[in-house]
């Protein structure tokens, strides 16, 4: 099987501080992973340079069959090159209702002159109604998502996500600010998503990463420090020292 | 989860309407504001020509004319401030660059074919046919001896054709919009510093065309432009109406364009960008292409009021293209209200027409008995502090005042139920 993501030597400095060091990491197409770290191992600054957010300094990223570099791409590129990402506070256009989100999300055309004559047709309004259905926010289409509750705006980005029909989702602590009966959904449906297409899930919560039951990376100072499955690396006695022995 | 016991329709809101054979009448009917706008410049302008002095009763003067002509002008340059500020939320404090820029092209026509009938006519007194390089010597003198210069500058070069120069008129303003815009967005310059930009773009603009070898007579401007070359013998009664028609078609042709752009998923596109731009890029959209295209678009429409509009005002110099005169379209917006179409023209008529009444010296002046203010002098204050007052306690502007009357047929209950029991009639049930 070869890799849908292969990141490889990566290392990026913020003011002479390593973010990352020489990273190395790759996935499936088909793959749940878990990346856990103490704060500061640069899980998000490992996102960040995924998605086109932060140039790195050295290293390589290859996405997709043909191993197509993103690191000459801009975000919006990557964006539509297949890769999704969920930022860890809800980040919705509160000023329009439910369904103008999901459209703007919807797999369609992005430039300005095909998006100015793009109308909805009844497919689309129903892959919306579909899409809204499946997050449980199927009567609240005509509401400004400003007005939902925390949780519906949670569920109203990853119905966004999944209208975006990425490859690659990255997921950045799903779990953050959810009930336990939400947590339960979350983890069906990222179990459910990654059947088809790649998810990397950033999380702190431990048991919400055990729930998952997938491959973990473990992140310390910018570099992987163990990788496999959850027994596996809360073994790890370098593991047990930077990370879980804290906390 | 919320029980899902109501019907649910095809959702309302921009860009979600109902499947509709008639794209065009479903646009409408989803936009009345529209069609209540349209009607109302085709009463307004209907209104003004019964009344005129060319064609009805004369109640109202043809300088009045004019100036009603212009205001329409002033409302098509507040409706682009409005899609590139209210909608993209953009603060472009340059777009009278574009708007002057516009005037300046179709005054070089205006300018270059008049003073042509009158070389022409001049030199024929001679009795011998004059040669061409005698007529565009002659051009060239009576247009540029007021600035020391004899010669044709290269710029005018397509001036004797009307086509060309109309066609410049949007190309010019358009290109440095569009050259300016790319090198801005590109570097990802966004807020106050694009403001900033833009405010050293115009007043290099205008920096330049003060110079007597700009080609564009210096600060001098270019004047009589409310003589149409081949109608000298025309009334201004006639062509000021003619103008005003023509400024009330481009309102209305513009202010329909814009509501559909805004009313799909671009308008929905360019609102997502205004409120979290990085979020858009992460859903694949360009943004940086879309703020070109927004600045490219509303340059040009801006170019195409101001070509409207110095033929009516008669004269346009570089002063037209100072910083503060895209203050003053950035506040008619504000005061309008941004965002909202109708709020941009509101804003710009009465706060135009307000400002020249009152620096028209007819306002009355205010004796307070230790101080006697004069509107002349007092009226920027009055504007200035209206615009504070505006900012602070009705951000909506003047166009919030209409969202009083939205839910006076259907009051929004934001869907709760009609009755106090449960599963009685919901609101969303009861809307047609």
């Amino acid at each position: 099987m070869t890799a849908l993501l292969e990141v490889s030597g990566l290392s990026v400095t913020f003011d002479g501080f390593r973010a990352i060091n020489n990273l190395s990491f790759s996935i499936g197409p088909t793959e749940l992973r878990a990346i856990i770290g103490p704060n500061g191992a640069g899980k998000t600054t490992f996102m960040d340079i995924v998605t086109g957010k932060t140039r790195p300094n050295t290293g390589t990223i290859t996405f997709g069959e043909r191993a197509v570099s993103l690191l000459g791409l801009n975000e919006a590129k990557i964006a539509r090159a297949g890769i999704g990402r969920k930022f860890q506070r809800p980040t919705v256009f509160e000023d329009q209702t439910v369904t103008d989100n999901l459209i703007l999300a919807l797999r369609a055309p992005r430039s300005p002159w095909r998006v100015l004559s793009w109308r909805p047709k009844p497919p689309n309004m129903a892959r919306v109604k579909a899409l809204a259905e499946e997050v449980g926010l199927g009567d609240q289409l005509a509401r400004k998502s400003g007005e939902l509750s925390h949780g519906q705006k949670q569920w109203l980005e990853i119905a966004m996500l999944l209208a975006q029909e990425p490859r690659l989702l990255l997921v950045d602590e799903p779990a953050a600010g959810m009930t336990p009966a939400e947590r339960e959904q979350t983890t069906t449906l990222l179990v459910n998503l990654a059947k088809t297409r790649a998810v990397v899930v950033v999380e702190h919560d431990m048991d919400f990463v055990r729930r998952l039951n997938c491959r973990v990376t473990v992140l310390h100072e910018g570099a992987v420090l163990a990788e496999g499955s959850l027994d596996h690396v809360t073994r790890n006695p370098e593991v047990i020292n930077v990370y879980l022995g804290r906390g | 989860m919320l029980p899902a016991f109501s019907v649910q329709k095809y959702p309302g809101g921009p860009g979600a309407g109902p499947r509709s054979d008639s794209r065009a009448r479903s646009f409408l009917v989803r936009n009345p504001s529209v069609l209540i706008f349209l009607s109302a410049l085709a009463l307004f302008t209907l209104f003004v020509t019964v009344t005129s002095e060319a064609y009805g009763a004369g109640f109202v003067s043809t300088s009045f004319v004019k100036t009603l002509g212009k205001t329409l002008c002033l409302c098509l340059v507040a409706l682009a401030m409005d899609l590139i500020w209210g909608y993209a939320g953009i603060l472009s404090l340059g777009h009278m660059a574009f708007f002057a820029l516009g005037g300046y092209m179709t005054g070089m026509w205006l300018m270059y074919a008049r003073t042509e009938e009158i070389v022409v006519a001049a030199l024929s007194q001679g009795g011998l046919p004059a040669t061409p390089e005698e007529i565009s010597q002659g051009i060239a003198t009576q247009i540029f001896g007021v600035v020391g210069a004899s010669d044709l500058p290269a710029i005018w070069g397509f001036a004797h054709s009307l086509p060309l120069q109309l066609t410049l008129a949007l190309a010019i303003p358009g290109l440095l919009a569009l050259i300016f815009g790319w090198l801005a967005f590109r570097s990802r310059v966004t807020g106050v510093y694009l403001s900033i930009l833009t405010q050293a773009m115009t007043l290099a603009l205008a920096l330049y065309l003060f110079q007597n070898d700009s080609g564009l007579r210096g600060n001098n401007g270019l004047s009589g432009l409310q003589n149409l070359p081949g109608l000298g013998n025309t009334s201004q009664d006639l062509v000021s109406v003619w103008f005003f028609w023509a400024s009330a078609a481009a309102l209305g042709l513009a202010y329909f364009a814009v509501a559909w752009i805004v009313s799909g998923k671009f308008g929905s596109v360019i609102r997502a960008i205004r409120d979290d731009e990085a979020r858009v890029r992460f859903l694949g959209y360009s943004v940086e292409g879309y703020k070109l295209f927004l600045f490219t678009l509303t340059a040009i429409i801006a170019a195409i009021a101001g070509a409207l509009y110095y033929p009516q005002a008669g004269i346009i110099n570089p002063a037209e293209l100072a910083p503060i005169a895209s203050i003053y379209l950035a506040v008619w917006v504000a005061i309008g209200g941004r965002g909202r179409l109708y709020g941009a023209v509101i804003g710009a008529a009465f706060v135009s027409l307000v400002s020249s009444w009152f620096t028209s010296g007819r306002v009355p002046s205010l004796n307070l008995g230790f101080y006697t203010i004069n509107w002349v002098d007092w009226w920027l204050v009055l504007l200035g502090l209206a615009f504070v007052a505006v900012t602070l306690f009705a951000p909506k502007g003047i166009g919030g005042l209409f969202d009083r009357f939205q839910h006076i047929g259907t009051p929004d209950r934001k869907g709760a139920p009609l009755g106090p029991d449960d599963g009685s009639f919901q609101e969303k049930e009861a809307q047609p």
